[in-house]
């Protein structure tokens, strides 16, 4: 039982606790730069969370026959295997979202958040730990960067995941959508985040 | 004529961080003194000048002949990764001033994605040639110099100012960074 709690504690604190967005900071380059719209967000959060699982998997399989000395080179080569699968996947099955995300899908190798669970969890933690915090982290960041990119769709075009829900002349806010909106949504996003997470705790 | 608008729109137009969001971490995290983000700034110049040179060459010469342009995400991090501490250990011995002066910065640049995301944005340059790429990665660092010094100055300022609770630390920042990201929109147009 208390296996399990600890299981649900370790989920959970990617999510609330240590979301890396909101609490750590980890990975702001890609928040800043696809969220745009909701689908961006969601579409680059969902590549992130599937390079972070199965490099968390396969760091905590390999972790014992990596000598500690190359681990870093080690770990940054399995992430950018993934990143390199991930970045086919998406040109073949998804090319809209490809062309949309450009640049950023290469540099996942350099988010901090992946190479930052593979060094601080995968590398001391068994295989499903190391999964479940993955996930956890994972959606952590997809729930993220899909709240911001649909605050700022919103608000910059008026519509949500693509559905329009002003008039097409209707003037929206288009600074959300351009670059400073970028920063001046995510720093009210967090400062909503604090309030709501100093309350409950 | 070519290289001028490389650099006019490198530094203002498109500035790597202030509109394409490369390198927040770096931008946010040692933008607390003037003196740090100068010594930071220096350390980019430096790597990301040696760093996109010989990841052109090895693009253009090896990995495009050999038909293996799909490494190219692993194969620039690993280049990256080694020429840091390849330049981390030429400097000890070479330039012990200028050790001392970048030293700290250079660890950090592994994870900066400027440079790996300069390295591969040079690829798709119009009539590229190693020339231009060079000089599109001087351009674009001094770029992330200007933003980091002019927001490090703003932040040294805002110590004193009063502050509402709630938005103190980042959430002041980013608003900061937002600013002047507005005021960088200002230069769209200009090539």
């Amino acid at each position: 039982m208390a296996e399990i709690l600890n299981q649900k504690q370790n989920f959970l604190k990617g999510i609330v606790k240590e979301n890396p967005i909101f609490v750590m900071l980890l990975g702001m380059c890609p928040t800043l730069g696809v969220t745009s719209s909701a689908f961006n967000g969601l579409g680059m959060g969902v590549a992130t969370m599937f390079v972070l699982i199965m490099s968390n998997l396969v760091v905590s399989l390999v972790k014992n026959q990596i000598p500690a000395k190359v681990r870093i080179p080690a770990f940054i080569i399995i992430i950018a295997s993934f990143v390199t699968i991930v970045e086919m996947i998406l040109e073949a099955f998804v090319p809209f979202l490809y062309e949309q995300l450009g640049i950023f899908i290469p540099l996942i190798v350099v988010n901090c958040i992946i190479l930052g669970r593979a060094e601080a969890f995968a590398s001391k933690n068994n295989v499903i730990s190391s999964i479940i915090d993955a996930i956890g982290m994972g959606l952590g960041f997809v729930l993220a960067l899909t709240v911001l990119g649909a605050v700022r769709e919103i608000l910059g075009s008026g519509s949500l995941f693509g559905f329009k829900f002003v008039s097409e002349d209707a003037s929206t806010f288009i600074l959300f959508i351009l670059p400073p909106g970028a920063f001046i949504a995510l720093a009210y996003l967090t400062v909503l985040f604090n309030k709501i997470t100093s309350k409950t705790t | 004529m070519d290289y001028i608008i490389i650099l006019i729109a490198a530094v203002f137009v498109n500035n790597i961080v202030l509109s394409q969001f490369l390198g927040i971490c770096p931008f946010l995290g040692v933008s607390n003194k003037v003196s740090t983000s100068v010594g930071m700034s220096g350390a980019v110049l430096f790597v990301m000048t040696i760093a996109t040179l010989a990841t052109y060459l090895l693009y253009e010469f090896i990995l495009v002949p050999a038909g293996l342009d799909y490494l190219r995400t692993i194969t620039f991090i690993l280049v990256i990764a080694a020429l840091v501490q390849m330049v981390e250990i030429i400097l000890k011995k070479v330039s012990p001033p200028l050790y001392q002066a970048l030293g700290v910065f250079l660890p950090l640049i592994t994870t900066n994605c400027t440079v790996l995301g300069v390295a591969i944005l040079a690829l798709g340059l119009e009539n590229g040639s190693l020339l231009k790429a060079v000089f599109f990665a001087v351009a674009n660092s001094l770029g992330f110099a200007l933003a980091l010094i002019v927001f490090a100055s703003i932040r040294e300022h805002l110590e004193l100012a009063n502050v509402p609770k709630g938005m103190k630390g980042v959430p002041i920042n980013l608003l900061v960074a937002g600013l002047l990201s507005l005021a960088f929109l200002g230069f769209t147009g200009l090539v």
